[in-house]
């Protein structure tokens, strides 16, 4: 089937089998491979993308329920001048990636709590990110990173 | 000032947060045009007698380039200890995920649906599902194959010698399970091969190791090592099981090759649980022995290595029983250790290999030791440790320790803690019956870095245009190890960080390497930057001498501005690196060296775990942790936390939660992320770090290893705090994971004793 979706502000449309998913059509037909594939069963998270602007698995939802509606990966998190998203600042300055394979749906999951709750508690990122898997981090620095990009001080 | 011990946010970060960075999956290289996918058919069944393939409909699906079988295949199998493994399973399959065909299509979308009409007839053998079923050597997964039972290997003694114990006041046998667990890098497994119109193999692979994976993959298929290049690129996650290449890497090589086209694979989270290889999986019984003084006699350690189906790497349990005896000064340590397969996956390397398990034992028989006794534990611990004059400390096992300050590092741990209120408020709460228990648990520990007696390749170019090129035979995977070489090399040569770039993980770039593995990348491949570094000064000295038109040895090299002058003379003329490299009439300078003096170091510290446990449902939380990881100076503390902090996530999540588990036909049961309890940011505390840097006289940069550190103290310090949790209502000992069901199975078990 023909699919038209709007990925990071700009318009995309590709010809896709009727079972294709949103990760591949971003990843294979769109070629922004920034978004991540982890598993097989929607556990950890990798493949996070901002979908009318609410954080979904994009593992999880067809390439055709897409169609017509707004998507936004890592490569549009920053803004158009090439300037970092807060949340990206963040991870960076907290550390809180290491192999990076987590960070752009980790990073997107956090934009989605941030907006539901502008100024969350470490508990409430911690149980916000239960979603999303991370193996090298030990979550501290992620949770660091939310915390300062909601404004908050981080002690570190 | 000098860059190096101070907090620097990673170089390697900007691609990964705007990009996503280029993991082999993300290739869009014009060689890989017209890649056809790869997929592995793999045993459904734990053991089994294959009696016939039939891929004929399977060929005929849509899409299908090819299909192949072990029939197929020109490759020898793989020696893995005294036993062999093959490529693809000919007669036999000895696990489930073992990969009997390989099915390439045009299309990722249609492997699935060809895969299953690779039609394969298994008549089904008796699975060898556990250690003691291996032992019993009942089913034999390797008949008449010059090995007895399914015992590979055999170290130590044949009989123990009980007189070490005759003197002791006090002896106490426990046996203790090491579960197995999944490494399950975020990043699956995968890779792509494309053959170059000069006969060249190119393959792209998750790898720690790309020059390992170039000899491996030549090895196999019967090509000269410069036929081959293997390049890493960003790699999502390693923890030991991506050193090398597996057997499937060579079979995208060979199958690149069978179809005349590129090839691409990339594995599903399943496979990656059940193919990948596993961790750990040790049985270990542990006796010690001593006087109602604390001080300890005697150790023991007899050591059963699950190996899975094939042992791979039957050093594991040889580094047990090296790191046997941890801190301690015991002057008697027994150790023994076998080899066994069973019908599982095989076992490897995975975050601290061999010696997490062998601290796990020791810090167990520690504080079993101190109960028998009535001692705090952390007095009997203070008792036994290698005192900072002994040092270098040569153990009953042979460990060659460098420099320690064992006491003064649980000291520490013990003071950030609080230990005594921690202790004061356990009693209040026991006393009053709380039926949420507090545990305290602590380990110390000391681990091998650098172990594997190789040294590290390290090479530096500096420009016409004064920025510099460093090539490192490490290959980081998240380690952040970019950050600090060009710190390392900034703050030698006075170049500012932006005008310094690392290369690694490429075989044309980087031809002779070892790469990353026991946390081995900053003293071996650090000190072979700063040693490359060392000789471009020196040839930049000479340099510099002809154009000044002063002695050598009167020139000084400003780090601050980066110029070369006359010493004392700060004022007189200067010169940069770029007018020292044009002077030479060369495009660089370089230098290309080899660093290692075949030694390894021994960093340590001490981990206090504060659990609280629910007697009534079994749960287990993680109150706080306190961790001190000595490993000499830090150049980047931001790096230098973060492999603490990782290694103390996967630490505490092996003590509480997880576990690879096979039925008793041997199916896996954790073969999902939605079965395997990977542990996520819920489950863990904010980690408290005390930093401590006791140096080693082995490398020149003093350090020593901090990739796995964390991980070996905290799984012991999370495991003895949930025992300890328990220890007033009776309960002395308890397996990992310490799941809520084993812990109110546990207190079942001692209340319907009571």
């Amino acid at each position: 089937m023909r699919v038209s979706i709007e990925v990071n502000g700009r318009t995309t449309a590709g010809e896709v089998p009727d079972r294709t998913l949103l990760v591949h059509y971003l990843r294979d037909t769109v070629g922004l491979t920034g978004t991540n594939i982890g598993c097989d069963t929607t556990s950890c998270g990798a493949c996070t993308v901002l979908f009318d602007g609410e954080s979904v698995k994009s593992c999880t939802v067809l390439a055709a329920q897409a169609d017509g509606h707004e998507v936004t990966t890592v490569e549009g998190l920053a803004g158009d001048d090439g300037e970092l998203h807060p949340v990206q600042r963040a991870f960076r300055e907290q550390h809180g990636l290491q192999c990076g394979f987590c960070t752009p749906g980790m990073m997107m999951a956090s934009v989605s709590l941030l907006k539901e709750n502008p100024r969350p508690s470490r508990r409430e990122v911690r149980e916000a990110l239960e979603g999303n898997l991370c193996r090298c981090t030990g979550y501290h620095n992620i949770v660091s990173a939310v915390v300062e990009a909601s404004g908050a001080e981080v002690d570190r | 000032m000098s860059i190096v011990g101070t907090r620097v946010v990673r170089v390697e970060d900007e691609k990964l947060i705007t990009s996503g960075g280029t993991y082999v999956d993300d290739l869009r290289e014009a060689a890989l045009t017209g890649a056809v996918h790869a997929v592995f058919v793999r045993s459904p069944i734990a053991h089994a007698r294959i009696s016939g393939i039939d891929t004929e409909e399977a060929k005929q699906a849509p899409g299908v380039v090819g299909v192949f079988t072990a029939a197929d295949l020109d490759l020898a199998p793989l020696p893995t200890g005294p036993v062999t493994e093959p490529f693809l399973a000919t007669d036999v399959v000895r696990y489930v995920g073992e990969p009997v065909a390989l099915v390439l299509t045009e299309e990722r979308y249609q492997l699935a649906d060809a895969a299953e009409l690779v039609d394969v007839d298994y008549d089904p053998l008796d699975a060898v599902a556990s250690i003691d079923a291996a032992l019993s050597g009942e089913t034999e997964l390797f008949p008449g194959g010059g090995v007895t039972g399914n015992v590979m290997q055999v170290n130590g003694a044949e009989e123990f010698d009980d007189a070490a114990f005759a003197d002791c006041d006090a002896v106490v046998t426990q046996t203790i399970l090491n579960p197995r667990v999944a490494p399950a890098s975020l990043e699956v497994r995968g890779g792509s091969a494309a053959w170059g119109e000069d006969g060249r193999l190119t393959l792209w692979l998750s790898t720690q190791n790309a020059q390992i994976a170039r000899t491996t993959v030549a090895g196999a298929l019967g090509l000269d090592e410069d036929r081959v290049r293997v390049i890493a690129p960003d790699v999502g996650g390693g923890f030991g099981a991506k050193i090398g290449a597996d057997p499937e890497a060579s079979l995208l090589g060979w199958a690149a090759r069978a179809v005349g086209r590129p090839v691409r694979w990339t594995e599903s989270r399943s496979e990656n649980l059940t193919a990948m290889t596993h961790g750990r999986a040790q049985q270990n019984t542990v006796t010690i022995g001593g006087k109602r003084d604390g001080t300890v006699l005697a150790y023991r350690i007899d050591v059963v290595q699950d190996s899975g189906a094939y042992p791979r790497a039957m050093f594991l349990p040889t580094l047990t029983e090296m790191m046997a005896p941890g801190v301690y000064r015991f002057p008697v340590v027994q150790t023994r250790s076998r080899c066994v397969v069973t019908n599982t996956t095989p076992i490897a390397a995975y975050r601290g290999a061999g010696r997490p398990e062998a601290t796990a034992a020791v810090e167990r028989a520690m504080d079993l030791f101190a109960a028998e006794i009535g001692m705090d534990p952390a007095e009997v611990r203070r008792v036994n440790f290698i005192r900072p004059e002994e040092f270098p400390y040569t153990t009953p096992t042979g460990g060659d320790y460098d420099t320690g300050e064992y006491a003064a590092a649980l000291d520490k741990a013990l003071e950030a803690a609080g230990y005594a209120e921690l202790r004061a408020e356990q009693e209040l709460r026991r006393a009053a019956g709380d039926p949420v228990a507090l545990g305290l648990g602590i380990a110390a520990y000391v681990e091998i870095t650098g172990g594997d007696a190789n040294g590290e390749s390290g090479r530096v170019d500096i420009h016409e245009d004064g920025s510099v090129t460093a090539y490192t035979g490490s290959s980081p995977h998240g380690q952040g190890l970019a950050t600090s070489l060009a710190m390392l090399l900034s703050d030698q040569l006075g170049v500012p960080l932006a005008k310094i770039t690392v290369k690694h993980g490429d075989t044309d770039e980087v031809p002779r390497a070892v790469g990353t593995f026991g946390s081995r990348s900053l003293q071996l491949g650090g000190s072979a930057i700063r040693q490359a570094a060392d000789e471009v000064i020196a040839q930049a000295r000479e340099l510099a001498a002809d154009l000044l038109e002063a002695a050598p040895e009167d020139l000084e090299l400003d780090t601050e501005r980066g110029v070369w002058q006359v010493r004392g003379a700060p004022s007189s003329t200067t010169l940069d690196w770029a007018r020292i490299v044009s002077s030479a009439e060369r495009t660089a300078l370089s230098a290309d060296v080899w660093f290692g003096d075949g030694k390894p170091t021994f960093p340590f510290g001490a981990h206090l775990a504060v659990v609280e446990v629910d007697t009534e449902t079994g749960k287990v939380e993680v109150r706080r942790l306190v961790a001190v990881d000595d490993a000499g100076p830090v150049v980047n503390p931001l790096t230098f936390r973060g492999q603490r902090h990782g290694g103390l996530g996967q630490g505490i999540a092996q003590a509480l939660l997880e576990v690879v588990n096979y039925d008793e036909d041997g199916n896996p049961t954790t073969a999902t992320l939605a079965d395997y309890s990977f542990v996520t940011a819920t489950e863990l505390p904010d980690f408290e770090l005390v930093d401590m840097a006791t140096p080693t006289t082995r490398n020149l940069l003093g350090v020593k290893g901090i990739g796995e550190a964390a991980t070996i103290g905290s799984t012991p310090a999370v495991h003895n705090a949930v025992v300890d949790a328990l220890a007033h209502l009776g309960v002395r000992h308890l397996d990992m994971p310490t799941t809520p069901m084993r812990v109110w199975a546990a207190l079942n078990d001692v209340r319907k004793a009571n």
